[in-house]
Parts: C-alpha cells; sequence; structure tokens
C-alpha cells in the first residue's frame, strides 16, 4: 500500500448482478469513511469520473463468460496490484456456471430470438480459471463485514481473516437447532464454509451453500446420508450444482451422482 | 466519462460515454446525428447473457425464487414475488392475509432501499451537479447522511423479514420459512419512525430540484389493485385504457430481440414503446395514495398526470414516503405466532406472476411439471420493457441536447437515462453513450 497518499480502489464487474457490489454501497454506515480512506478510483456503479490506474486493490465481482471479458481480464489484473475476486460468480463461476454442463447454443435459442447475435462463451468460469488471484472472497452475495476486512487488510498489509470452517460452527455458536436433527430438513451446512452467519437454519431451511465448499468438506458422506433419508441422486445433483457448483468437490460429487442417472430436465 | 467530438464543420459528429456510470449494469448509447435530423438513437445493452430462462429448466419450484432473485442484486425481492406468485398460480394456490400483507412489508423494504439508492447515490449528483455521491457528500453532507440511514432502514426490513438485504434466503413458494420475533419487529418499527421525518424532507428536496424540459405522451403501464397502491397483484391498466389479467400479459406485449442488445425488448402488441416504472405506477395509481400523501404532492405543486420522466424522482420520493408509511402501519400490527407458510403441494401447471419491481412491473411464466420441475421459463424484466421508450426519450430530448456544449449534452443524456434507473444486469445485459452527427 502506499505510504503517502491514499490507496486506489477499483471496482470492476463481469457477468454477475451487481449484488456484491452492491453490499459496498449496502455500507451505510461505514461508506462515508471508506471513501475518506480509499480514493475509489474506478467503481462504474457508483461513479462517472475515473481514475486512471495502476490500482492498489482490484475487487472483481462476476465470472468471465464472454470472448471480451476473457481478455479485459487480463488488463484489469495488469493494473491492479492485489486482485481479490468478490462472490461466487468471480470466485466459482456462479449460477451462470449451470451452462457449463449444457449446450450453450441450445440456451441461445431458448432465450433468444436471434441465437446469432449473441457472442458467449461455452462455459463461464472463476476469475482464478484465467489470471491469478490474490484472494478470493466467498458467498452469493459476500458478507459486507468480511469484505470490509479484507479491504482494511490489503490496506494494512496483512493478510485478511476469514474463516474457512462450516457453516456448522456458526450454527452452533448462535445456538440454532440443528435443521437435519429436528426436522430432517436436507442442509448442506456441514460442507459449507462460513461467511453467513449460519442464516438458512436461522429461519428453519436448510443451508443451500452461498458461500461454497468448506476447507474440510467431504459430500459424499453427506450425499450418502441424504440418500438414506429418502433424497433421489437427481435432488442431489440440484443441491450442489447450486451457486457454487462449479467449484471442487461440489463439483466432481455432483458428476458423480448424475453419472449413475439420467440427466434431469 | 470521455466525450469525443470531431470538427463541428465535419460531416460527421460523434460523443461517445464508453461505460455508462451509476446504472446498474454494463451497456452504451449510439446517437447519429444527420444535419440536423436524429438519424439513429441506439442503448446499447452488451451486459453478458446469463441464459436464466434457460437455465431454470429442470430446476425444483422450491429453488425458482433462490435462482431467479440472482438475476438481480438491486431488486431481488422482486424476482422473489413475481417467482412465488406464479409458481403457487400453477399450483392452484393464493396466499391470503396475513402472509399477503408481509409480502407488501418486504416489499416496501426493497422499494426504500432500491428508491433512495437511486435518488441519492446515482440520480441526485446529475441534478446537483456531481460526478458521484462522494463528491456531493462533501457539500451536502446532512443530506447524504440521512439518505444512508433511510436506505439502512429499507435495508433492514428485508435483512430481518428477508435474512438478509441481497438475496433474502426467508421467501418461499407458499409464504416465508420463518417469521422474526415481536421484539425485533418492534426495534425495526422504531427505526423506520426515525427515519419518516427525512423521508419526507427527502420528497420536499427532490421536488426543488430544476427539471429539463420534456413532454412526452407516454402510454402508462403498471398494475392496478381495488384499494391499494399496487406491488403484488391485481391488473395490468394502461393510460390507454388497457385493463387485463396479468395472465394476459403476453397477449398485449412482445419482446424483440434487436441487433445490438443482450436484452429484449418490449413493445405493445401494435409495436408501441411504453413506459414502466414509478412515474408511470403514480400515474395510474394517484388515488391509491393516501390522503396525506395527496396533499403532500398539491403542497410540493406534483400533479398527474405528469409526463416529464426527468420528475421520476420525484415519484420515487413519494413512493419510499409511501413505503415508509406503510411498513410502519403493518408493523403496528405484526403477530408473530402465525404460520409462516402454507403447505405447498406441486402439480403440474402454467401460472404467471406480476409484481411492482421498483423500476415497474416485472413478469413471470412458468410451466410447470407434476414433480414441480420447470419445463419452461419467462421472464420479463422491467428495464428491457422500457428500453424502446428510453430510445424514444432521447429521440425527443436530443434537439434540446444537442443545443448544447458537448460535455453538458452527454451528461443530460445520460441523466435522462439514469432516469429510469436502468437495471442492466436485469434486463441482462453493458450502456454505451456514442453520438455520431453528419451535416
Ligand atoms: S455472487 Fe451472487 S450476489 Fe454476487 S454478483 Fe454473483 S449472483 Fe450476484
Amino acid at each position: 500500500m502506499p505510504v503517502d497518499g491514499q490507496a486506489k480502489l477499483a471496482v470492476y464487474k463481469f457477468s454477475s448482478c451487481d449484488g456484491c457490489q452492491l453490499s459496498i454501497l449496502d455500507l451505510e454506515d461505514e461508506l462515508l469513511a471508506l471513501a475518506e480512506r480509499v480514493k475509489i478510483a474506478y467503481f462504474l456503479e457508483a461513479r462517472r469520473h475515473v481514475d486512471p490506474g495502476p490500482y492498489d486493490v482490484g475487487l472483481v465481482e462476476g465470472s468471465i463468460s464472454t470472448p471480451e471479458e476473457a481478455e479485459r481480464i487480463i488488463d484489469v489484473r495488469r493494473e491492479c496490484k492485489f486482485l481479490v475476486t468478490i462472490g461466487a460468480c468471480a470466485t466459482s463461476g456462479g449460477i451462470q456456471a449451470l451452462r457449463n454442463w449444457a449446450d450453450v447454443e441450445e440456451y441461445k435459442r431458448t432465450v433468444y430470438a436471434h441465437p446469432d447475435y449473441i457472442r458467449s462463451l461455452d462455459t463461464a468460469t472463476p476469475v482464478a480459471a484465467h489470471v491469478l488471484v490474490d484472494f478470493e472472497l466467498r458467498g452469493c452475495p459476500v458478507n459486507k463485514y468480511q469484505l470490509l476486512e479484507v479491504l482494511g487488510a490489503y490496506l494494512t498489509g496483512r493478510r485478511p481473516q476469514i474463516p474457512t470452517y462450516s457453516v456448522c460452527m456458526e450454527c452452533k455458536r448462535s445456538g440454532n437447532v440443528c435443521v437435519m436433527v429436528a426436522h430432517g430438513t436436507p442442509c448442506l451446512g456441514p460442507i459449507t464454509q462460513a461467511g453467513c452467519g449460519a442464516l438458512c437454519p436461522s429461519y428453519h431451511r436448510g443451508c443451500y451453500a452461498c458461500f461454497g465448499p468448506s476447507d474440510s468438506a467431504g459430500p459424499r458422506s453427506l450425499c450418502r446420508f441424504f440418500m438414506e433419508r429418502g433424497l433421489a441422486r437427481p435432488d442431489i445433483v440440484r443441491m450442489l450444482r447450486g451457486f457454487n457448483g462449479y467449484l471442487e468437490p461440489f463439483k466432481q460429487t455432483s458428476d458423480e451422482y448424475e453419472s449413475d442417472h439420467i440427466r434431469y430436465g | 466519462m470521455k466525450a469525443t467530438t470531431s470538427a463541428t464543420a465535419s460531416p460527421t459528429r460523434v460523443i461517445e460515454v464508453k461505460n455508462l456510470a451509476r446504472v446498474e449494469g454494463e451497456g452504451a448509447l449510439y446517437v447519429r446525428v444527420a444535419g440536423d435530423e436524429i438519424a439513429e438513437v441506439r442503448l446499447d445493452i452488451f451486459e453478458p447473457p446469463r441464459f436464466f430462462e434457460a437455465l431454470l429448466r429442470g430446476r425444483s419450484y422450491n429453488e425458482v425464487p433462490d435462482i431467479t432473485a440472482r438475476i438481480c442484486g438491486i431488486c431481488p425481492v422482486a424476482y422473489q414475488m413475481s417467482s412465488c406468485h406464479a409458481v403457487e398460480q400453477a399450483f392452484g394456490v393464493t396466499v391470503g392475509e396475513p402472509l399477503r400483507t408481509l409480502r407488501r412489508l418486504l416489499y416496501c423494504g426493497e422499494w426504500i432501499e432500491s428508491h433512495v439508492l437511486h435518488m441519492f447515490l446515482l440520480h441526485a449528483p446529475d441534478f446537483l451537479g456531481y460526478e458521484s455521491v462522494v463528491g456531493m457528500a462533501a457539500d451536502h453532507r446532512d443530506l447524504v447522511t440521512g439518505a444512508l440511514a433511510l436506505k439502512k432502514a429499507g435495508n433492514r426490513i428485508v435483512s430481518l423479514f428477508g435474512g438478509r438485504e441481497v438475496h433474502p434466503i426467508n421467501v418461499r413458494v407458499g409464504g416465508f420459512y420463518a417469521l422474526p420475533r415481536k421484539e425485533r419487529a418492534d426495534e425495526l418499527l422504531e427505526e423506520l419512525r426515525r427515519n419518516r421525518p427525512f423521508a419526507e424532507q427527502a420528497v420536499r428536496f427532490v421536488a426543488g430540484l430544476k427539471f429539463p424540459e420534456l413532454d412526452r405522451s407516454y402510454e402508462f403501464v403498471a398494475l392496478r389493485q381495488p384499494t391499494e397502491y399496487p406491488f403484488n397483484e391485481g391488473r395490468i391498466v394502461s393510460s390507454n385504457g388497457l385493463d387485463i389479467p396479468i395472465a394476459a400479459f403476453l397477449n398485449s406485449f412482445h419482446e424483440e430481440h434487436v441487433a445490438h442488445s443482450n436484452a429484449l425488448h418490449g413493445r405493445t402488441k401494435d409495436g408501441r414503446p411504453y413506459l414502466v416504472g414509478p412515474l408511470a405506477r403514480l400515474n395510474l395509481n394517484f388515488d391509491r395514495l393516501p390522503e396525506s400523501l395527496r396533499s403532500l404532492c398539491r403542497e410540493i405543486g406534483f400533479t398527474v398526470p405528469c409526463r416529464n420522466n426527468f420528475k421520476s424522482i420525484i415519484a420515487r420520493g413519494i413512493e419510499t414516503l409511501y413505503a415508509v408509511d406503510h411498513a410502519i402501519e403493518i408493523l403496528e400490527q405484526y403477530d408473530d405466532s402465525v404460520a409462516p407458510h402454507l403447505d405447498i403441494v406441486p402439480r403440474a401447471g402454467i401460472g404467471h406472476g406480476c409484481t411492482e419491481a421498483p423500476r415497474g412491473i416485472l413478469y413471470h411464466r412458468y410451466d410447470v411439471g407434476d414433480e414441480g420441475l420447470v419445463r419452461r421459463a419467462t421472464i420479463c424484466p422491467p428495464t428491457a420493457q422500457n428500453q424502446p421508450q428510453i430510445e424514444d426519450d432521447l429521440r425527443a430530448f436530443l434537439p434540446q441536447a444537442l443545443a448544447l456544449p458537448e460535455e453538458e449534452a452527454t451528461l443530460r443524456c445520460e441523466q435522462l437515462i439514469r432516469n429510469y434507473d436502468p437495471c442492466i444486469s436485469c434486463a441482462t445485459h453493458f450502456l454505451r453513450l456514442h453520438v455520431e452527427r453528419t451535416t
């Protein structure tokens, strides 16, 4: 980080919903202070003015899903000292990575009258599949306080403190009754990284893995348990192929559960 | 933002803005002026397609609200509401009181959060001559901190009843997964009451801005309910006398696919553009506002019909105040002991849902199979519907704008686009402003 003067921050958007960058504007109590500490040099959703690079920290939202994006991400990497991906799209490919298991030409025909007008890659992939990434922040969307922690860390030159254990830990800490034990509700909490504060179980529903696999995730044994509880293979494939389905070990496990079974859909 | 202009003497004049800022998503505008004639106006949307209608096929009905929320991080509640209503209709279920009202409450939160974001953080800088809210905050600190607190109160509604602000987890087909405790709702009620004075001050503030001249014979399209200001249900009506059930949407409107856009363009069946969003809603539902708000409108000199979409910022202000008052009213009656959802039994069927997203009507249609798996999905977001109208407004406004110095002209065109609070991520899609002039 520059010792003199303000650090320059850039926020980029690729294929995404804007929700992760919106988390910055949702920092209502911290936003003005943040704008005083760092120079928000490039952030199209919020500013018309663009300060030219290079930038100290670049936050990237969104996956790489078009030929232009595959080129642009290389330029982005070049102009940022630290590159941080924010959210599931940028880190795992996001929900649009479902196309990676499908025929994109067929997708185009389904949505558009003139599929030939549409330029799109066959896959939607994480940023790290294209360039070196310094830190990947999980979540669909990211937790805005985790985002603040990551920014703070890079601004002061330390590693961000982001836990990689599972949602189960957060659930126990907030005193939730386990939804699987109490109600038999299938829950991906045991294999999903913490970060949301165990939101879904707190609202009596099963976790659906917005934060992707936890560091020691063992999806196979959990999925076996689901099958014993009466879930069918296609149900399990769908559960794993959510907002982080293209991240390992979710991807491989979903492929295994699919291969023994006819394709759904 | 850069504006490049070739010399006036040259046959071609070009204004180019590579990336339109302070909108949600990515897009551009292309304008070609030949002599005094505006030859072409094109709003390019190159936000990458994410193929939601294709990837929804084969997904279970209970995943639909979670998946469609990810179309837009600014208005996920709208996607969840339209999805739920459509799926419920396919299953032959109607969610009645008190859940119906709690869904309105959640929607109030999204309107407040989204409208205040747009009014103060994205649109007001245009009126006040700042490039962003950061610069604006230096001179108008109280206004910006007031707006941030109000926005936060809106977000608090969504995070308490939805679980979190962006992509709520507590919305399901049939209602909610769980309802928050009364004490938490009471704290929220207090927060809203504290922010109510600023919400009124905000209306007066935006009403006092200077508005460029614009008078269009819009066809306004919005939902209309028997007694209330519309959120989740009703009939689709227009200022040209259209009055149809939601299920007939696709008979009266259609989407075109044009080469310059990854969004589909909405038009009426006879090919005309139409306007959806706060100004359309307010014009068509002014009589559904409580008397207190109507009298405030009279006081600030806002009358309907209002056909200048630069004044959509006033409509957003009025709707924000309405949403604050309505949320307060609902929370005062809140009872946390009710069942959070109806029991849902999937069955094959087709269902339609249309709700009032902050940016206008959002229509969904699902064809669901026996096991509750989606067979076909159709989604018509408000920005795609408004896109031809944005281009039409630009055509009407350009002669005025082009009389201005280049930088100013570009800025006014951008401001006009921002009147629509375009959500390009929703429309699937990227904007670039590019004016080319030939004599
Ligand atoms: S990760 Fe989720 S919230 Fe973030 S941009 Fe992608 S879809 Fe939106």
